[in-house]
């Protein structure tokens, strides 16, 4: 049914999405950081949209569209703002220096493409060769929230994951169903949002938004 | 049965105290009555559409079940009437509190022995002990009586953790916890023996085996009185019946000898260590929880014994061996919660736990000193009362031992009865010292004249548990029959007819061995008594004199200092157990100008056992605050660790 362009486009776009990935865990800007979240956001909408319309599976192109709405167009509206707002403007600092992040999370794709193989055999949509892609860029935006120090990009890697763990959703079966994948739009929101004021909150008592300073919260 | 339970319960949110504890002995009446009808009917079982679902909660009233009924009826229908006078003096918030924890308290102590799944015994196990925590730390101002509801807390979720893992070996794979699956899983050896030790482990720490004996007197004092009579009159004997329950019930018929000899030795170890502390110490309620726990000893050496005896197919024999524990624990529920209730009218007239303070009180309070009087006698297990019948039973028991066909441990045996002879003497020994220091003499304090005699509902309390120890003295011929319901359904045979045939005697297993009659001893008694009254009257020439005693005609009036203390009356203890105890003592010489004298008596397993485990647990617990380091990202990185290695797990 689904013609054999139709599956390499989709492995296209799901490399496009692995190299963003990369491209994110290397940036040293936070505004370009944000840049780079809101094309992965299209990337994905498109790839799904893709599969949407190779598999004739209707209800996956209001997920694009949400999808679209949400990643690409509100939530980096809503980092900028708050950049805007609390006017900072820095670099991304780093705990571990960015080529060893760079290999780490070399390792950690050949790792989860070992992993996704027998999995992915078993998957029977035509974007199955993606499950290791969005497996891996899961991993690697888990990498980037450990290696952050700032609490913005901790934030948007928060999202990339789940930026990630959606791509898997639709490459391995289809999406999930509707009422799921709408709830965890809506989480994903709330949790920005909340996030948001919590950045406030986070300066508001310690002057920065440095995570080190959240050491002092802990028990004596 | 449900209606029974649920009217417990529901009582509690009333709070008019007039109203709501007579009516709780009413219901322990009926409970009473209920669990003696069916005693004699077969086995009624009940699921109950409650709790989770798929997991119903399953009732069963069997024999085994129904005595410990009976036992829980009986000795909280004194507890109820008397509680309904003793709390006149309590804030209505905390009176209406402990209301509601007391009903919950008996009613979760009546589920544990209804239960037929394991699922439900734990819960009922688990609100049991924590209503009971709540009891205990009724006066939770104190911090002291917070320590003690702590390590009461503790030790019983230690315990229940361990029962939790014996229900889970018991069931064997199955996934099935009704005690009808129970029964029916077939454990190999090493796990039965497992299960057991659990068991052993589990309720152990409730009823206040050897080393898991701590939180006992520590909590008894700090409880209020009627909660430390339940607490130790009937609490305790639902460990016992959960331990008959899971070795005779549920591990029907594999039972190997070393059980029966663990539980003997240890039974032995806690009977004479509750019984040395008991003789040494000088709070009234700590030395009766050393008391329970010496009287715990002697009862897991009667199902020891049991088990020995059942291990070699003697079964009539077990059916002796285990009338005696019930008998005993049927006793205990009944004379000790009549000592903790009169201690608790001391108490509350005299605001005195100290030995060193109280005394003459008969004069004072003769009601609650001739009550307590007949507890202490049925304690220390003088004939025409009810403990010396139980003890008897156990010693007979013994005797019959070189039945047992394996030589190492009839050669034991005589020292086991030995030192169970001995624990019995020396329980006697703590009760003249307590009832004489008590209730006899002249007080010790001037405070000690307005002491008042107790109210109406604390008499009728008082007298029922008083009443019980009579009737349960002297009419053992009644008390057998009901006894043997539950040996025939726990080890296949009973004492039968042989015991009863004659009311008047009670003869265990055969008439030229022993038997005994108490109404024909209470006569001898009697009659010895009237005629050596009747000769001092005739032969004296009734010459009365009165004079103060062992004044050696020193004509000086006796001062109160002058009588022995507490202390003084258990030195000879001290001083022949003195391995035993760690002391501490402060004994100035002559020559100092303000000499002070102390005496400190602590816990040995404190030190050896205890305190290491908690520096232990300390140092573990730092060593795991070192995770915690407040840093996010070594957050994310234990769980993205966690997160790989699970992953590389599940391939």
């Amino acid at each position: 049914m689904a013609s054999p362009f139709l599956g390499d486009l989709i492995n296209l776009l799901a490399a496009l999405l692995l190299l963003i990935a990369f491209a994110m865990l290397a940036q040293r800007r936070v505004l370009s950081l944000i840049n780079l979240f809101a094309w992965q956001g299209l990337i994905l909408a498109a790839s799904t949209a893709v599969m949407a319309y190779s598999s004739h599976q209707h209800h996956l192109y209001y997920s694009a569209l949400l999808t679209v709405l949400l990643k690409v167009l509100f939530l980096p509206w809503l980092l900028h703002r708050l950049i805007r707002q609390l006017n900072v403007k820095w670099d991304v600092e780093t705990l571990i220096n960015i080529p060893t992040t760079m290999l780490t999370g070399l390792g950690l794709v050949v790792f989860a493409f070992n992993l996704a193989t027998p999995i992915s055999q078993l998957a029977t949509t035509v974007a199955k060769s993606t499950l290791g892609i969005a497996l891996a860029s899961v991993l690697l935006s888990f990498l980037m929230m450990i290696t952050r120090r700032k609490a913005i990009p901790q934030v948007i890697g928060f999202l990339a994951m789940e930026n990630g763990l959606f791509l898997a959703a639709t490459s391995a079966t289809y999406g999930m169903p509707m009422v799921v994948e709408l709830g965890i739009a809506l989480d994903v929101l709330v949790g920005a949002v909340i996030l948001g004021i919590f950045f406030f909150q986070i300066r508001e008592a310690f002057d920065s938004l440095d995570l080190k300073h959240m050491e002092q919260l802990r028990e004596k | 049965m449900l209606g029974v339970v649920g009217a417990i319960a529901g009582k509690s949110t009333s709070w008019i105290q007039r109203l709501v504890f007579p009516s709780s002995a009413l219901t322990s009446l009926l409970l009473l009555v209920i669990s003696l009808l069916a005693l004699s009917q077969p086995v009624d079982t009940l699921v109950l559409p409650l709790g989770l679902p798929g997991l119903p909660f399953h009732l069963r009233l069997d024999d085994l079940s129904a005595f410990f009924l009976l036992l829980l009826g009986a000795a909280s229908l004194g507890v109820s009437l008397y509680s309904a006078g003793y709390f006149r003096a309590m804030e209505n918030a905390t009176r209406r509190l402990f209301c509601l924890e007391y009903h919950l308290f008996l009613a979760s102590m009546a589920l544990v022995m209804l239960a037929d799944d394991a699922y439900l015994f734990l819960v009922a196990w688990e609100s049991m002990a924590l209503s009971s925590y709540f009891l205990v730390t009724t006066d939770h101002k104190i911090p002291d009586i917070r320590r003690a509801g702590f390590i009461y807390l503790l030790i019983a979720h230690l315990g229940a953790l361990a029962l939790l893992l014996c229900f889970g070996i018991l069931q064997g794979g199955h996934g099935d916890y009704a005690f009808a699956a129970l029964r029916n899983a077939h454990l190999s050896s090493f796990w039965a023996t497992t299960a057991f030790l659990l068991a052993l482990f589990g309720f152990g720490a409730k009823a206040g085996l050897l080393p898991l004996h701590v939180w006992l007197p520590e909590a008894h004092p700090a409880a209020p009185s009627p909660v430390s009579a339940l607490m130790s009159g009937v609490m305790l004997k639902t460990a016992i019946y959960g331990l008959l329950r899971i070795t005779f019930d549920l591990l029907r018929g594999q039972q190997p000898w070393e059980w029966g000899a663990l539980a003997l030795g240890l039974g032995l170890l806690t009977a004479l260590f509750g019984v040395a502390y008991a003789a040494v110490q000088s709070d009234m309620k700590r030395l009766l929880a050393y008391s329970s726990i010496e009287n715990i000893g002697i009862l897991l050496v009667g199902i020891g014994l049991t088990l020995l005896f059942h291990t070699y197919r003697l079964n009539l024999l077990a059916a002796l061996s285990l009338a005696a524990t019930l008998y005993h624990s049927l006793n205990h529920a009944f004379f000790k919660s009549l000592l903790f209730l009169g201690v608790g009218s001391v108490l509350h007239a005299t605001g005195e736990r100290n030995l060193g303070k109280l005394g003459g009180l008969i004069h004072r309070m003769p009601w609650v000193a001739w009550t307590v009087l007949i507890g202490t006698l049925a304690i220390a297990g003088l004939p025409p009362l009810n403990g010396f019948i139980s003890e008897w039973l156990l010693l007979q028991a013994f005797l019959f031992s070189p039945r047992l066909p394996h030589p190492y441990l009839v050669m034991m045996m005589p020292v086991a009865s030995a030192a169970l002879v001995l624990a019995v003497a020396l329980a006697a020994y703590v009760m003249v010292k307590f009832y004489g220091i008590v209730f006899l003499g002249q007080p010790r304090e001037t405070k000690l004249a307005q002491a008042r005699d107790a109210g109406i509902w604390e008499r009728l309390g008082l007298g029922w548990l008083a009443a019980g120890c009579l009737f349960l003295g002297l009419a053992p011929a009644l008390v057998i029959p009901i006894l043997d319901y539950v040996t025939r359904f726990l080890v296949g045979d009973a004492l039968g007819s042989m015991a009863t045939h004659n009311w008047l005697f009670l003869t265990p297993v055969l008439p030229e061995r022993a038997s005994y009659s108490p109404l024909f001893f209470l006569g001898v008694i009697a009659s010895v008594v009237a005629l050596t009254f009747f000769a001092v009257r005739r032969m004296y020439h009734g010459r009365l004199r009165y004079s103060d005693p062992w004044d050696c005609g020193y004509p000086e009036t006796i001062q109160p200092r002058m009588q022995d203390t507490a202390e003084g009356f258990s030195q000879p203890i001290l001083r022949i157990f003195e391995p035993f105890f760690h002391i501490e003592r402060e004994q100035p010489d002559a020559s100092t100008p303000r000499p002070r004298y102390r005496e400190k008596i602590e816990d040995r397993l404190w030190r050896l056992l205890y305190r290491p485990l908690i520096r232990f647990t300390d140092r573990l617990s730092g060593g795991i605050t070192r995770l915690q380091h407040g840093r996010i990202h070594l957050y994310l990185l234990y769980s993205f660790l966690t997160l790989l290695a699970l992953l590389i797990f599940v391939r």
